[in-house]
């Protein structure tokens, strides 16, 4: 079986944000996405999803490496000083390159 | 006048004590997005309703005052905040565009607090939730930014016109206007026999977030609670004066009242996360959440109805 690396994007922040980040994934060349709707805590209190404004998205994208770095970039400049916001990347190993 | 607390008011009480003893208590975020959208959709129905009965006529000027006092509340409120309370420009933008929109939950309960009391209303109100509840947060915006900086305002028209509670109101109007009093019966059960059932859980629900409030209060101190009250006194007598001076109903003018009173806290708080992100959003909440929308549901609703009947003493 022949697997290659790519690189799985993981963003967990305020839903308020979710139609911003989508643009902007799809303009720096993601080819596809998945949300799930999450709840948690962090330095920035308790986001217990009660209600719009305390509710909290989780994205994950997989990609290769290069676009993966534009959106990290991307996204410290522009969401990390005023928003709820984790971002981490992992190495994942994908059975269908062509897809991502 | 009975003097009984209205049960609904004592499902919000639940709801806040409930969350102070931090109890399990909570309802999925979808049941309480299904009660918003039920209450937004009878309140513009039901003003529907009643424009098919009577001519839009001398709609124009009465739209035009309210706009005004929506433009003229933040306005006042932004140089108590900034010099008062000391807040950051942004905060202190932000917090006033709240205060200059409205709470249709708030609003909700008057029309109950007023259906309970049997005192007749303007059938049009709902039309002033709705043109209430936009101008503040683009005033708001100009105070944070200045009109010069880059503001996407096209994203932001999107946001605050298409809105759910903008889209919801004018949808039920519009609805209600269309299908009429007979075209409407059918759907009655759902959105008016049950408007108050809805309420009561509606509010259960407001309580529980407002108990989750308490802790940005207790960061914020003693300003927010003050201002959380005492502004909303201040604006519920311009509201007063203006219903007074346009000749509204005894029940329209305590619903306007009631409206210069309550703060946002949907369609502001997610037009101001997105527009002036430096803005901290814990502040406004606490406020318009924490004080004035319980000071307003539990004190000044009655007490706006008292400040309606001495000024129509006074004015004869």
């Amino acid at each position: 079986m022949h697997l290659e690396t790519r690189k799985l994007l993981t963003i967990t922040t305020e839903a308020a944000l979710e139609q911003s980040v989508l643009e902007d994934l799809d303009r720096l060349g993601a080819h596809g996405y998945t949300i799930v709707d999450a709840r948690g805590r962090g330095h920035r209190g308790s986001r217990n999803a009660s209600w719009d404004l305390t509710s909290n998205i989780r994205i994950e994208v997989v990609c290769p490496e290069q676009v993966a770095e534009a959106i990290v970039t991307h996204i410290r400049e522009h969401y990390y000083a005023n928003y709820a916001m984790i971002v981490f990347l992992s190495d994942v190993d994908v059975l269908r390159p062509e897809k991502f | 006048m009975t003097s009984s607390i209205d049960p609904i008011v004592l499902f919000f009480l639940l709801g806040l004590i409930a969350g102070l003893l931090r109890s399990e208590l909570r309802l999925p975020q979808a049941i309480y997005e299904f009660l918003t959208v039920l209450l937004l959709l009878a309140i513009g129905l039901k003003g529907g309703i009643e424009l098919a009965k009577q001519p839009f006529g001398e709609l124009l000027m009465p739209l035009l005052a309210v706009i005004i006092m929506g433009t003229m509340l933040p306005l006042v409120a932004y140089p108590i905040l900034s010099l008062v309370g000391r807040f950051k420009r942004a905060d202190a933008a932000s917090i006033a565009a709240h205060y200059g929109s409205v709470s249709v939950g708030t609003y909700a309960v008057a029309i109950a607090y007023l259906g309970a009391q049997q005192i007749d209303y303007e059938a049009y109100m709902p039309l002033f939730v709705v043109v209430l509840e936009v101008p503040a947060i683009l005033v708001g915006i100009v105070m944070a930014r200045g009109v010069s900086r880059d503001t996407d305002w096209g994203k932001l028209a999107h946001e605050v016109f298409l809105g759910k509670g903008v889209v919801l109101l004018m949808g039920g109007l519009f609805i209600g206007w269309i299908a009429g009093p007979e075209g409407v019966e059918p759907i009655a059960p759902m959105f008016f026999d049950l408007f108050k059932g809805v309420l009561a859980l509606f509010l259960l629900e407001m309580g529980l977030i407002a108990a989750s409030q308490i802790g940005g209060l207790r960061r914020y101190g003693l300003f927010i609670v003050g201002f959380g009250i005492l502004f909303p006194l201040f604006a519920a007598t311009i509201g007063t004066v203006l219903g007074w001076m346009l000749g509204l109903s005894t029940g329209g003018t305590i619903l306007l009242a009631t409206l210069a009173a309550s703060a946002s806290y949907i369609a502001v708080p997610a037009a101001m996360r997105l527009t002036v992100p430096e803005a901290n959003p814990t502040l406004s909440i606490s406020a318009s959440l924490g004080v004035t929308f319980p000071f307003n549901i539990l004190v000044g609703i009655p007490l706006y109805h008292q400040f309606v009947n001495l000024i129509q003493n006074l004015g004869g």
